[in-house]
């Protein structure tokens, strides 16, 4: 006879098994109606379609006129990219600082820039908005990137702050008798040791810029300039039933980086979420 | 062999390069724009022109604003149910998790792919298609033979969408839930069998005291992203916080406010309004945590 507990642990996994697979399911519902012909999305709730056909891909890839979703693509990994290189330079720099440097005014320092982990965006907003649209640099990329290259995301300096305390103080004495200075224990010793936690800052800094939607709104203007997330809502302007497919092929294709992103460094991100408390 | 001074001891120029950017944003784009935007508060700016000081005006106005409120309203309502909703979710399948199943990592991949695309434009799309009149919950209900409502276009129904979608993405706080219960010593599981406790009395009195802290820090942490929602609500009501303001989310009218009416004064005050009320809530859950938080340690805060 089966005992009662494998039969419970049974009911679990079965329970387990069928709410995951209910949440998943939107999702790939959206990759398979994104190969559907239009007429069936509407009437078609299953994933195995009787017909198949990319033409969304192609009719949603030349969402406007004035530009394709290539050039969205484009810009969307080129801010992305500058975004990553800009944290990795500079939240470990502060990081750095705060970790391993005695100076004057530390921990007041430090107090303000864990205050601000917590600051709503909104109350720097308009101000911010008024400065880059006197210096004239509405409609392009340097609001959503020039704040990153001044260690605004104060979230990972923390994270790195947190990760640098753990190496041991030996290595940095050592180095020093060696002849090395500040500057080269930071290049030599405490950047190469914090490598896990420098790749969590650059993946959640990939993906929340990859998924911002927010400040592209407000920054970004011109077809020309668009990201991926500005493209999507161009649907919204041409919305009428014809056009869900072409909707959804795009919306797979905005998902795939950060999927990618996601099977590849599944290790960095599930372990960053539980050791920092950082959310996707 | 000399040897030098030790670099740790004292370094103020070299501290101080390496915060140079840190010191030039937090200024440059805080520091700075914070007081500005507590200045414009009491102005009347539309950007072009230069800002008219009018006092208390914005934040009397604010009180009388019908859209005012009804942000207020909905964005209360929303973290009210939300955020509880998401964290007990996310808590009652970590404690199924734990159980030590096996397969644990791919159920833990597949609770957290929701959150990881959860706040894009591509899911929030979806989700105005899933719940639509002709939509895949429709025709799954039709199924049963129910004709179901638009969801998203009608006002009493708009909200809860949104709601299922922040719910539908607890798998993050399932994580850090898990990470937190692998932490409790199994040593007083064994303790409470021998003393007799059942399972019910070994959750209530080890597991979830000895999980307070990570339940405190996810509902802080819910609590402010719940009062920041707006690009699913943008989507799904198409940019209005429609139907009837049943989306406007304070900072969707935020948004509206400052940037389609140009009435900058008055988003700053909002604003600030904003970032008092969090400022506030965060200290009461942190003052309430004296009483409900468990530290291992002795006490104490974090």
């Amino acid at each position: 006879m089966i005992s009662s507990r494998k039969i419970s642990k049974l009911l679990t996994h079965l329970f387990i098994i069928v709410v995951g697979l209910l949440m998943i399911y939107p999702v790939l519902w959206l990759i398979s109606s994104s190969m559907k012909p239009e007429y069936l999305i509407f009437t078609d709730p299953g994933l195995w379609s009787r017909e198949w056909t990319l033409e969304n891909y192609w009719k949603g890839w030349h969402v406007t006129r004035e530009a394709t979703f290539g050039t969205f693509f484009k810009n969307s990994f080129l801010i992305s990219t500058i975004a990553v290189i800009a944290n990795l330079v500079t939240c470990s720099m502060a990081a750095y600082a705060f970790s391993r440097i005695n100076f004057a005014w530390k921990k007041f320092w430090f107090a303000c820039m864990l205050t601000t982990i917590m600051l709503p965006s909104h109350v720097t907003l308009i101000p911010q908005y008024s400065i880059f649209h006197q210096i004239g640099w509405i409609n392009t990329i340097w609001p959503l990137t020039v704040p990153k290259m001044l260690a605004t995301d104060a979230f990972f300096i923390f994270l790195l702050v947190q990760f640098m305390r753990g190496i041991p103080r030996e290595l940095d004495e050592s180095a020093t008798i060696d002849g090395c200075g500040l500057v080269k224990i930071y290049f030599k010793i405490i950047l190469p040791l914090s490598m896990p936690a420098l790749i969590t800052t650059a993946i959640f800094t990939f993906m929340w810029t990859w998924d911002d939607f927010f400040s592209q709104l407000l920054y970004l203007t011109t077809a020309n300039n668009f990201t991926v997330p500005l493209g999507l809502r161009l649907f919204l302007d041409a919305e009428g039933q014809s056009t869900w497919g072409a909707v959804f092929a795009m919306s797979v294709l905005s998902i795939l980086p950060v999927l990618t992103v996601f099977f590849v460094f599944q290790k960095y991100i599930v372990d960053g979420i539980a050791t920092s408390g950082i959310k996707g | 062999m000399l040897i030098k001074r030790n670099p740790l001891e004292s370094s103020n120029v070299t501290g101080y390069l390496f915060l140079l950017p840190w010191f030039i944003g937090f200024f440059g784009l805080i520091v700075g724009p914070m007081f500005i935007s507590l200045y414009l508060s009491f102005t009347q700016y539309d950007l072009l022109t230069p800002p008219k000081w009018i006092g208390w005006q914005n934040y009397i106005d604010l009180f009388g604003d019908r859209r005012y409120i009804a942000s207020v309203t909905v964005t209360l309502r929303f973290m009210i149910i939300a955020v509880p909703t998401q964290l007990l979710a996310a808590l009652g399948v970590a404690l199924l998790l734990n159980k030590g199943l096996r397969g644990l990592g791919i159920y833990r991949t597949a609770y957290y792919i929701p959150s990881l695309l959860g706040g894009s434009v591509a899911i929030a799309l979806l989700w105005r298609n899933l719940f639509g009149m002709n939509g895949l919950i429709n025709q799954v209900l039709a199924i049963f033979g129910i004709q179901g409502p638009g969801w998203v276009s009608h006002p009493s129904y708009a909200l809860y969408t949104l709601i299922i979608l922040a719910t539908w993405q607890f798998g993050a706080s399932m994580v850090i839930f898990l990470a937190g219960l692998k932490q409790v010593p199994t040593e007083l599981y064994e303790a409470a069998e021998v003393d007799g406790a059942n399972k019910t009395r070994q959750l209530m009195s080890i597991t979830l005291p000895l999980l307070t802290p990570v339940i405190f820090f996810n509902l802080v942490i819910e609590v402010i992203k719940s009062v920041q929602v707006f690009a699913s609500a943008y989507i799904v009501s198409g940019g209005t916080g429609g139907p009837v303001n049943s989306t406007l989310f304070y900072t969707l009218y935020l948004y509206q406010r400052a940037f389609n009416y140009f009435d900058m004064g008055y988003a700053s005050a909002m604003a600030w309004i904003l970032f008092i009320f969090l400022a506030t809530l965060t200290a009461i859950i942190f003052w309430s945590s004296k009483h409900w938080v468990y530290y291992e340690d002795g006490g104490g805060r974090k």
